[in-house]
């Protein structure tokens, strides 16, 4: 009754290898999507490696704007952060950006399609968190630096060049595991 | 208070299940008869219990009890009460509730129509079924409990998303979770059938209404969704091959597979190991689809979060079920000797082809659906796998199948002559290639050959009954009263696979469709497809929870109106969001479609498109269900007949 190839148990066992090898690469996937290294739904921004592009952004109060040439000679990295105060992200997010500036990480923030009031009402509400502050209402520096949507991040090294991006609200995962290992390396 | 009932009787049905597991197994291993019989009485104990866990929650939604976590994250008090009620699985725990009611639904069923099982077969179907339920329970219990209570309650919920007002996606997925977790049925049947160590043709005829049931239930859910995507969500297409819907369509593959392997097993006592390997990854399948939606892991357009931690309790879950089931198989599948043997060209073997074919197309959709995950883990490249893919691999694979759809069942079992069936579909081919020529001669290539295929297999279905009841070889009543005398499985296969020809058909006619954009103000019109189109107004409508904005858009033909359409679109202010509500005119023809866009300046842009022969698609999809349901029909009346109850095991 029981004629069993030798081929044939290898055979029979194959499912449960294929099963086992796809449940590891799922739980790796899944950890790296806990720390921000995996996400299937950001656009990679071909910016990371180059120098910040030419742009400005206006006075938006109490920030009074800021451009490339300001990102050029900086004493620390800096953290490029566009957000809005229509975005419920951005709020989300704001309590760890006032922790990082707590830590000493300066961050420069551009405000994406918003008006003064508004912003005056989100910097209320949440605190502001930004060294630097610059308004771009019509999203000229939004298409310069090539976002996709808010809230989106930049880490800039000392000689302006763009070292890492953020398609994504950040983190305290993201935070530990990316930025600050990168804020310590090019600081 | 109910909500606290209700949570009490979710963890009262996890109790039930485990208890469902560990007794009926080991009762069943053990040849204990008393705890053997326990098992209808502790598979309706769960569907109790967890039928009043469900309604506790649906009754939360109804009123809007927004000290409920679940009902404030998702509801909202000015909903219609339909919609409140619907969102009761609209949202990922409640979800996961409907999953288990619909698991309990199906071991009380097992309990109910299984009386003709051997107790020990019955037994060990309802304690797997229960095994799988304690730890779908345990996760909803857990790690997504719907029950959970926020203080001090909001006054307003935070609404629910506005697509899911519709009638279509309010049953979407109670019809797909039937499919999908009625797979869990065939699949606790294998496991049975490994832990007894044996399969024979009984078996593969009670396993078959399972998996057709589930089968008929999941055709009739991707047909439902994709329907929805095409009517309600105004995305202009009917398959988009995203991810969450190839994550259904895997398993509809591989469960068309196992009916057929089944009647292998039945017929002919062959293909047992395959046929459980089939159950196995079939309801695996199934579970796996859950798990990639609800994990975010893939990139969707049904935009789910990135939920990790979620995504890895579901993934052991996942684990959980399979590991073991493929670990039993690859131990005791060598116990199941076959003993039929047949040759190349019969019935058998065509099945086979079929199987082959059909986990081949399965094969494709999971590699080019796991694929940019798996490149992002390994080579750390990002990239999409699109349509072009799939339409590419699918094809070449989808030919050949629908080819031998109409010629299996003009062969004999167990060994086949190709001439007899070459008799009876001669004509069938001549009709497909002449109406494929006249198709290339109109149109272009790919229409020529979906419209070819679809008459194939419309022909080839008349051809088989045809043969049947042998028409024009005797007299006509003589034909017509054995069409009434046919059994019903036969009539069934026949209207199934024309089903796929009028799919087939309605694909076919799609890839004729033209479509274009135009802004009109009211009172200008523009000629489109053979039709004139006058945008006749713009008007503002309040509703319940949205303000809309209405066209009326004639479309007329020689000077005479044909319809006049009103495409619109919602704004909803309380969750910030809009909608648009494509207006569509069908004469099951040709569907004139009609959507707004963006409205400026007092004029508004429409898209219009002209797709031939669209409602066929779901038309067709309507039939193959409905071909499920005739034999199901049919093998009721035969599982009933033959009491085989206690022919092992004295009671």
């Amino acid at each position: 009754m029981e004629r069993v190839g030798i081929l044939r148990r290898p055979l029979l066992l194959m499912p449960l290898g294929a099963a086992v090898v796809g449940g590891i690469g799922f739980v790796e996937l899944l950890m790296r999507a806990e720390e921000g290294r995996y996400n299937p739904h950001t656009v990679p921004n071909l910016m990371v490696g180059h120098a910040v592009p030419p742009f400005s952004v206006g006075a938006a109060p109490p920030g009074t704007g800021f451009s490339t040439a300001d990102l050029q000679h900086l004493a620390k990295p800096v953290l490029v952060n566009f957000f809005a105060s229509w975005c419920v992200p951005c709020h989300a997010e704001a309590p760890l950006l006032m922790q990082l500036k707590a830590e000493g990480v300066p961050i420069w923030g551009i405000d994406y399609a918003d008006t003064e009031p508004a912003l005056g009402r989100f910097l209320a509400a949440d605190g502001n968190p930004f060294a630097r502050l610059g308004g771009d209402p019509k999203g000229e520096a939004a298409i310069a630096w090539g976002i996709s949507g808010v809230p989106e991040s930049f880490l800039i090294d000392r000689s302006g060049i763009i070292r890492w991006h953020l398609g994504d609200p950040l983190s305290p995962a993201i935070v530990s595991a990316q930025l600050i290992p990168l804020v310590r390396k090019y600081g | 208070m109910i909500p606290e009932l209700g949570n009490f009787a979710l963890a009262l049905a996890c109790c039930i299940a485990a208890t469902q597991a560990v007794l009926l197994l080991l009762g069943a291993q053990g040849r204990e008869v008393r705890l053997m019989a326990m098992a209808p009485g502790l598979a309706f104990g769960q569907l109790i219990a967890i039928g009043a866990s469900f309604a506790a929650l649906a009754w939360s939604n109804a009123v809007s009890d927004f000290s409920v976590r679940n009902v404030a994250e998702f509801s909202q008090s000015q909903a219609p009460l339909f919609y409140k009620v619907t969102g009761t699985w609209g949202n990922h725990d409640g979800s996961i509730l409907l999953w288990c009611l619909v698991l309990a639904i199906c071991g009380a069923a097992v309990g109910a129509f299984g009386s003709n099982l051997p107790a020990s077969l019955r037994a060990r179907v309802i304690g797997v079924l229960g095994a799988v339920a304690a730890g779908f329970l345990l996760f909803a219990l857990t790690a997504s409990n719907p029950f959970t209570r926020i203080w001090p309650p909001p006054m307003q919920g935070q609404g629910m998303n506005p697509l899911l007002q519709d009638p279509a996606l309010a049953i979407h997925p109670p019809i797909l979770y039937l499919g999908y977790v009625g797979f869990s049925v065939p699949f606790a049947f294998a496991i049975a059938a490994l832990l007894e160590g044996r399969i024979d043709a009984a078996w593969g005829r009670w396993v078959r209404p399972w998996a057709l049931t589930s089968w008929c239930f999941l055709t009739a859910g991707i047909a439902l969704g994709s329907w929805w995507a095409y009517y309600d969500l105004g995305w202009g297409g009917f398959w988009f091959w995203d991810p969450v819907e190839n994550s259904s369509l895997l398993p509809w593959l591989t469960g068309t597979a196992l009916i057929h392997s089944a009647i292998v097993v039945e017929k002919r006592e062959s293909l047992k190991t395959w046929t459980v390997l089939l159950a196995i990854v079939t309801f695996s399948l199934s579970l796996s689809g859950t798990f990639l939606t609800r994990s975010g892991i893939l990139n969707s357009v049904h935009a789910f979060a990135v939920a990790p931690t979620r995504g890895l309790f579901i993934l052991a879950l996942l684990g959980l079920v399979m590991v073991p089931s493929l670990l039993l198989f690859a131990l005791r599948a060598p116990v199941l000797a076959p003993a039929g043997l047949f040759a190349v060209l019969s019935r058998e073997g065509a099945i086979v082809l079929n199987n082959i074919l059909l986990c081949s197309i399965a094969a494709v959709v999971f590699t080019g659906t796991l694929y940019p995950p798996f490149a992002a883990l390994l080579a750390g490249e990002q990239l999409s796998v699109g349509a072009p893919f799939f339409n590419s691999t699918v094809l070449p694979l989808a030919v050949p199948l629908v080819l031998a759809m109409s010629i299996g069942p003009a062969l004999s079992w167990k060994r086949a002559e190709l001439f007899p069936a070459f008799l009876r579909l001669w004509w069938a081919a001549l009709a497909a290639a002449a109406v494929g020529i006249v198709a290339a001669l109109g149109w272009h290539g790919l229409a020529a050959l979906g419209f070819a295929g679809a008459a194939w297999l419309i022909l080839g279905a008349l051809a088989d009954i045809a043969q049947r009841i042998r028409l024009f070889r005797i007299r006509f009543s003589e034909s017509f009263a054995r069409l009434a005398g046919l059994p019903l499985g036969a009539i069934g296969a026949a209207v199934a696979h024309a089903g796929l020809g009028v799919t087939i058909a309605g694909i076919a006619g799609m890839t004729l469709a033209s479509q274009r954009v135009v802004f009109l103000h009211p009172g200008q019109s523009t000629d489109f497809a053979g039709y004139r189109w006058t945008l006749q107004s713009l008007d503002r409508v309040p509703g319940p929870d949205f303000v809309s904005r209405v066209a009326s858009l004639e479309a007329s033909r020689n000077g005479r109106t044909v319809a006049v359409l009103h495409p619109a679109d919602r704004k909803f202010p309380v969750q910030g969001t809009a909608v648009t509500d494509t207006a569509i005119r069908t004469n099951l023809l040709v569907d004139l479609y009609s959507a707004l866009g963006n409205v400026r300046n007092g004029g508004a842009e429409v898209r219009l498109r002209y797709d031939p022969l669209a409602p066929w698609i779901w038309l067709g999809a309507v039939v193959m269900a409905l071909g499920g349901g005739l034999s199901l029909a049919d093998r009721r009346l035969r599982v009933g007949a033959p009491a085989r109850r206690g022919a092992r095991v004295p009671v």
